[in-house]
């Protein structure tokens, strides 16, 4: 085959691009420029699209002998990753730009121009597996080192982008194995931190960075039943189940910590109540995919697995398709859910589609 | 083995140049020290001054040696307008094109944003050659507030040549000094500094087959920019530092045998050339030579072929084993659209669609062949591609 592998200049992609190399296949490297400004340097923990970044990517394609390329993708991930990033905030939503630059660069931008040059696959170091079942339909799984496992991120794919893509470190049991390895092929970056953050907000702070694009817009702070209880200069940026820095000068009565519950665009409100209130029933969303081959009958409700953060805790659910939207009814707890956020519908290790939360219900009905 | 299409970045190394390097190298002696080693290199260092001299009609003390093309564009636009700057505060206005060079274009925008220049830019015809009367329009408006000119003899993308004689002739009514980055013409068309009436032109080694990072600012005797570099006062006190003798004479080498061939060479690459360009115009039927009726360098065809991008192309022609160019790359390694596209008129479209491809010395008909072979294979899927 003739493989596109995505370097990002970090030591995973680095290594699976190794692999392929080692699979037989033609591989050529090529770094994404994001950014709008590629030539910056790294400032924070990280920073894709920084020069060094590129290098790095440059001296492990050189190192592996395979062509490398810097491909310029800084305004479609302007338009369909940063842009869409601030436009969920705005709206009072929780977004996760890493997926969305999966679903619409990595996987869609970047895989359309491969299959017009000529390529036939994307090879990425992302840690999740892609597994034959048997009946010609190919599925992703959670990656054999569930502490790296990538598979929540990668939910978007759909059967198609699934024939395309290539995860070679999906089958190993570590990180350290990845570092390890990459040391033995001479790999310059095999020591190089993990990156970790969203790429374009270099030094952590989504809300401080958000401050350059969202005019201030001061509004209030209430509990449940509309008692104000202080004031914000922007509802831009807050989360749910986010705790620190909401600068409510009263405790509350019972003098345990208040967390946000609800975000109000449209009346600038930012909702605060206790922990309990955070307990969520059930979530929905408009905007579903599946994962490989759907299921028979999706209108039936079925017993599934819910994830609805990069990195949380799996729990168990219910899900069905009623009226055109996705809805998952919890059976076990989860807490503080922002519309926006994605959740990921598994079966076991398989990740079978993915949903926006369009809306979430709270377990406890009555203002607390 | 790969099909070298990209001279006008890089040439390859001549073998007069080589030797000449090898030969150096085996010397010992700072050129500046008084002992018997010392005056043996110095010899070798003023021998070179003169082939240099002689290989672009300029006197010896006019050749200040340094590292390459980028050195000498900053020294002369940032040393001429400190001093003319210093004599008269008035001064201030710099006149420059938008299809410099990135070594005239920054160091001019630097100026304009810390020194307090005021930069102007003259118009340039849609096929690239230098609008003249814009040109005299500003010398008149600006006149004697203009500090320096600074206009390329050859542009290094279209090869486009500019009339610098024309140029420095209507500066001389306000006795305005002009510098002229001559990197891509020096060795590639006829350029005689004594009569070109220029303060200051760079030249670069690694553009007529020396190594990379040899280069020259020629200085009029007449005149004296401020230095970038204080120290030993080497150079006319213009760069200091100790001189590499080595490299200056495997540049004096390289230019002397590329300018003592560029009659011959000159007729031979127009030849291949006009057939490069008869066989990409029967491949894409659209392409735009874009300064194929100005005049311009023998060795560069610059052409953009609508509807496709110049990365793909470059990537495409890459994997045919073909080296070619296109604009300026940034540090990253992210391709542009064509600055000097541009400037000459074109969309940020048709500026995304060009390659440049230079003809050199090592370059024969196989060459072109080869080219227009990979390209016929690969156009069609240039088109296609999905663009970025």
């Amino acid at each position: 085959m003739r493989v596109l592998a995505a370097m990002s200049g970090g030591v995973d992609s680095a290594v699976a691009a190794a692999r392929a190399v080692e699979l037989g296949h033609e591989v050529i490297g090529v770094h994404l420029a994001l950014s709008r400004m590629p030539g910056t340097l790294r400032t924070g923990s990280r920073g894709c699209c920084t020069i060094e970044d590129s290098m790095d990517a440059q001296r492990a394609a050189n190192k592996l002998g395979i062509p490398f390329y810097v491909w310029d993708f800084s305004e479609r991930f302007k338009l369909d990753v940063v842009d869409d990033f601030i436009a969920e905030y705005q709206a009072g939503r929780t977004p996760n730009p890493c997926m969305r630059c999966n679903e619409r660069i990595k996987f869609a931008a970047l895989l359309e121009r491969g299959l017009s040059l000529g390529f036939d696959a994307v090879c990425t170091g992302h840690y999740a597996s892609i597994v034959d079942d048997g009946a010609g339909n190919l599925e992703l799984h959670r990656s054999l080192a569930m502490a790296k496992d990538q598979s929540y991120v990668l939910g978007v794919l759909n059967a198609k982008q699934l024939e395309h893509s290539m995860f070679p470190l999906g089958a190993t049991a570590s990180k350290d194995l990845i570092r390890q390895e990459a040391r033995d092929r001479g790999l310059s970056v095999a020591n190089k931190p993990d990156s970790y953050d969203i790429c374009f907000i270099p030094e952590g702070d989504t809300r401080d960075w958000l401050k350059d694009f969202v005019p201030t817009d001061p509004g209030k702070i209430v509990d449940t039943e509309g008692n104000e209880l202080g004031e914000h200069d922007g509802h831009v940026g807050f989360t749910i189940g986010q705790r620190k820095g909401l600068r409510i000068g009263k405790p509350a009565a019972d003098g345990k910590p208040r967390y946000v519950l609800e975000i109000r665009p449209k009346t600038k409100e930012v909702v605060v109540g206790p922990e309990a209130a955070l307990e969520i029933a059930e979530l929905s969303g408009a905007r579903y995919t599946w994962c490989g081959k759907a299921p028979e009958a999706p209108e039936q409700e079925f017993a599934c697995e819910v994830q609805v953060r990069a990195h949380g805790d799996t729990v168990k659910a219910l899900a069905a398709v009623v009226d055109g939207e996705l809805r998952i009814t919890l059976v076990e707890p989860l807490y503080g859910v922002a519309t926006g956020q994605t959740a990921v519908v598994y079966l076991g290790t398989r990740v079978l589609g993915q949903m926006t939360i369009d809306s979430t219900r709270s377990k406890v009905t009555s203002g607390v | 083995m790969s099909v070298f299409l990209d001279h006008a970045s890089t040439t390859a190394l001549r073998k007069t140049a080589k030797t000449a390097l090898n030969d150096a190298l085996e010397m010992l002696g700072n050129p500046s020290s008084v002992h018997s080693q010392g005056r043996t290199t110095r010899e070798l260092l003023e021998a070179s001054r003169d082939a240099l001299a002689q290989a672009c009609g300029a006197n010896r003390s006019e050749i200040i040696f340094n590292s390459g093309g980028t050195e000498g564009d900053n020294h002369a636009i940032k040393g001429i307008y400190w001093k003319q700057n210093q004599q008269d505060p008035t001064r201030r206005v710099i006149i420059t094109s938008p299809t410099e060079h990135h070594a005239v274009l920054d160091p001019v925008s630097w100026l304009a944003a810390n020194q307090g220049a005021e930069v102007h830019y003259v118009k340039l015809l849609r096929n690239g050659m230098l609008d003249f009367d814009d040109l005299e329009r500003l010398i008149d408006q600006h006149s004697s507030q203009i500090a320096l000119i600074s206009l390329m003899w050859v542009n290094n993308e279209t090869g486009v040549i500019t009339d610098i004689p024309r140029v420095t002739e209507l500066a001389s009514k306000h006795s305005i000094p002009v510098h002229s980055d001559a990197v891509a013409a020096f060795g590639h068309v006829p350029i005689n500094f004594a009569e070109s009436g220029l303060t200051a032109m760079s030249l670069s080694g690694h553009k007529v087959g020396a190594p990379i990072g040899v280069g020259a600012l020629v200085v009029a005797r007449s005149a004296k920019p401020a230095s970038l570099v204080h120290g030993g006062g080497q150079e006319r006190s213009l760069r200091s530092g100790t001189m590499n003798y080595s490299m200056a004479a495997s540049f004096a080498a390289a230019a002397g045998e590329a300018v003592a061939e560029l009659g011959k060479e000159m007729t031979r690459v127009a030849s291949l050339r006009q057939k490069l360009e008869q066989a990409v115009a029967q491949i894409v039927p659209d392409v735009i030579f874009t300064s194929a009726d100005a005049e311009r360098a023998s060795y560069n065809s610059h052409m953009i072929l609508p509807g496709t991008q110049s990365d793909a192309l470059l990537f495409l022609l890459d994997q045919q084993g073909v080296c070619v160019s296109a604009g300026s790359a940034c540090q990253a390694g992210v391709l542009g659209p064509s600055h000097v596209l541009i400037g000459m008129g074109y969309t940020q479209q048709e500026a995304s669609a060009c390659i440049r491809v230079t003809l050199g010395s090592t370059t024969d008909q196989s060459d072109i062949e080869a080219f227009t072979a990979a390209l016929a294979k690969i156009y069609p899927v240039a088109l296609q591609a999905t663009p970025a």
